[in-house]
């Protein structure tokens, strides 16, 4: 679950920019609540998409502390958004319930959420 | 016809009925031809047709408009409406970017006039106008007590800040000010992003397009709503940018606990609603409105600058460029309405999602200048193609709780759309045609490339044909700024 969020994670900022520019100066860690893990999930890069948006800010690692099927802890390091080195492939505008499923398969998590551009 | 796996009866050549069943309270109706109802069935829309006919309350059918095609929970395209005591109001039916709409402006400018100084026209409308992911004004940063403003005066607020004047607002849907708005139901959240981004254009499909009008269906008609053929139009698509969104996403979430709360059976997570006349149900109606608001302002702050560019660009005064409103609709919206049920007329909620209001003449709703043809109806198509210009009918008052297309619907996802546009200008291939674009970033273009949409024009017959709208002319576009 820990992997699977964080990696939810990386793949959003992978949608938004090239990672490979961002560097990790700053980090914070916040704590984000669901009333399931499918609503978690969507809450959860929700969260980030928001930070992004309002703060101008680029996450790249997302470590996630602390996980329950409602709740989960998490650092996140990246930096402000700076048009000179960063690169906004897409914007995503929302994340949606539509179609959302997290489930385990064979011992591994799986999710699949769905990006309004 | 009955290919996929939906039963599908054929009404008439442009009806289609998909017959009540299993959980569905009503029939649902989809007004296509035959070719476009070959490509519905291939995505998921028709499911969602058939989902948002087992919500309790809803009154007549489930309708699918001609430009039909999946969106989260009710499909985009889709028009529904509710019972006011037994009925639900659901964020999923109105959609993320709420009161995304479309504002058509004429000119006193003549095509020929203008073909010289296009390039000059389009960079100024760019540098004035700002566009793309995250946009925001640097010269304007809403106060907070000021935002409230906005979100309970909607273009009203514009006009009193000097964006306009009070006549424009006669020639906006709902006089650009949806009643019963409260900003204190606005999550911290949705203020926030909204503060710096009024006055912006956003990403995707929105746009400014100037253009002309380029064919004449009704002469008499497009004489009352001042077009006259080879004059000059501007198009403004764009919507409540990131405030909107955010009031749908605060608003799903409260409305999945609601679903649960009130036993509403939900086919899909994203139609998550609550009962009209429920606490729930009422604070979505006034969170909605304020974003509605919101976006009417941001239409009529983007039509100041538009008139400010024209009149840099062109080296022309006020009286000479004579920029004023023709209409300005909302396609995605809830709004209460009266409509006539089993012969009485009853207040509805009808939510119109990738669906536009087409209101007959002499309609009370109708603006007073638009009495006797209808109230007009703006369908933008893609950049490379055309727009067209109608009138709602007494026909889709009856049929279509007073509703009809809102444009082209997308036929390749954004993904396939860069696919297609891979290796090639898209810029350069459009200037070749007399079309000049500038966008923020060269993924937009490749993602709004002409065929990735269905042909508008196919859309608009269907509208036609079937006597929901009536088709009073056609523009084309000279030159856009894209998000």
């Amino acid at each position: 679950m820990k992997e699977l969020f964080s990696n939810a994670g990386y793949a959003m900022f992978d949608i938004i920019t090239d990672l490979s520019s961002v560097d990790s100066k700053n980090s914070r860690t916040i704590a984000v609540e669901g009333i399931d893990r499918e609503q978690l999930l969507v809450n959860w890069l929700s969260e980030l998409l928001y930070l992004h948006e309002v703060e101008n800010i680029l996450f790249k690692e997302f470590c996630i502390d602390k996980i329950e099927d409602n709740r989960l802890v998490a650092t996140l390091c990246g930096e402000p958004l700076d048009e000179r080195k960063h690169i906004i492939k897409t914007g995503i505008k929302a994340v949606t319930y539509h179609n959302l499923s997290v489930k385990e398969e064979n011992n591994r998590w799986k999710a699949r959420v769905i990006f309004d551009l | 016809m009955n290919e996929g796996k939906y039963k599908i009866q054929k009404i008439d050549d442009y009806r289609w009925r998909i017959p009540r069943e299993g959980k569905m309270r009503v029939d649902g109706i989809v007004y296509a031809d035959e070719e476009m109802m070959k490509e519905i069935q291939k995505d998921e829309s028709l499911q969602q047709v058939i989902n948002v006919a087992y919500l309790p309350g809803i009154v007549g059918h489930s309708l699918g408009m001609p430009d039909i095609h999946w969106g989260y929970g009710f499909p985009i395209g889709g028009v529904a409406a509710f019972d006011l005591d037994e009925g639900v109001v659901s964020p999923g039916g109105v959609g993320y970017d709420i009161n995304c709409g479309v504002r058509l402006l004429r000119t006193g400018l003549q095509r020929h006039a203008i073909s010289g100084k296009l390039e000059t026209l389009v960079n100024t409308l760019f540098s004035n106008i700002p566009s793309g992911v995250g946009s925001h004004r640097k010269d304007l940063k809403l106060t907070l007590p000021e935002e409230k403003r906005v979100l309970i005066n909607g273009a009203q607020w514009a006009v009193s800040q000097g964006y306009g004047t009070k006549e424009e607002l006669e020639h906006i849907e709902e006089r650009g000010c949806i009643a019963g708005a409260d900003p204190e139901l606005i999550s911290d959240r949705a203020l926030e992003r909204g503060r710096a981004q009024l006055g912006t254009l956003g990403s995707g499909n929105h746009f400014v397009e100037v253009g002309y009008v380029s064919e004449v269906y009704d002469e008499k008609i497009a004489r009352v709503l001042g077009l006259e053929k080879n004059g000059v139009t501007i198009v403004v698509h764009t919507g409540s940018r990131g405030l909107g969104y955010q009031v749908c996403d605060d608003f799903i979430r409260v409305m999945i606990n609601a679903a649960k709360k009130y036993n509403i059976d939900l086919p899909d997570r994203q139609l998550c609603c609550a009962p009209i006349n429920s606490p729930q149900g009422q604070e979505y109606l006034a969170a909605m409105a304020c974003a509605a608001n919101y976006a009417f302002a941001n239409r009529q702050m983007i039509t100041h600058w538009v008139k400010e560019s024209f009149e840099g660009a062109l080296q022309v005064s006020p009286s000479e460029s004579q920029i004023s409103i023709v209409y300005d609709v909302c396609h995605n919206i809830a709004k209460i309405e009266d409509h006539i049920v089993e012969g009485k007329k009853k207040p509805l909620c009808v939510h119109r999602k990738g669906a536009t209001r087409a209101f007959p003449p002499q309609h009370p709703q109708t603006p007073e200048a638009y009495k006797e043809v209808g109230q007009p109806v703006l369908i933008p198509g893609d950049m490379g193609r055309c727009s067209y210009v109608l009138v709602g009918t007494e026909k889709a008052y009856t049929s279509t709780f007073g509703s009809t297309c809102h444009g082209a619907g997308r036929v390749l996802s954004r993904v396939k759309a860069k696919k297609a546009a891979g290796g090639r200008n898209i810029a350069r291939e459009l200037k070749d045609q007399g079309i000049l674009v500038r966008a923020d970033s060269q993924a937009t273009l490749n993602e709004e490339l002409s065929e990735a949409y269905k042909d508008v024009t196919e859309v608009v017959d269907v509208v036609e044909y079937a006597g929901i709208s009536k088709k009073i002319a056609q523009l084309k576009p000279l030159c856009v700024i894209k998000g």
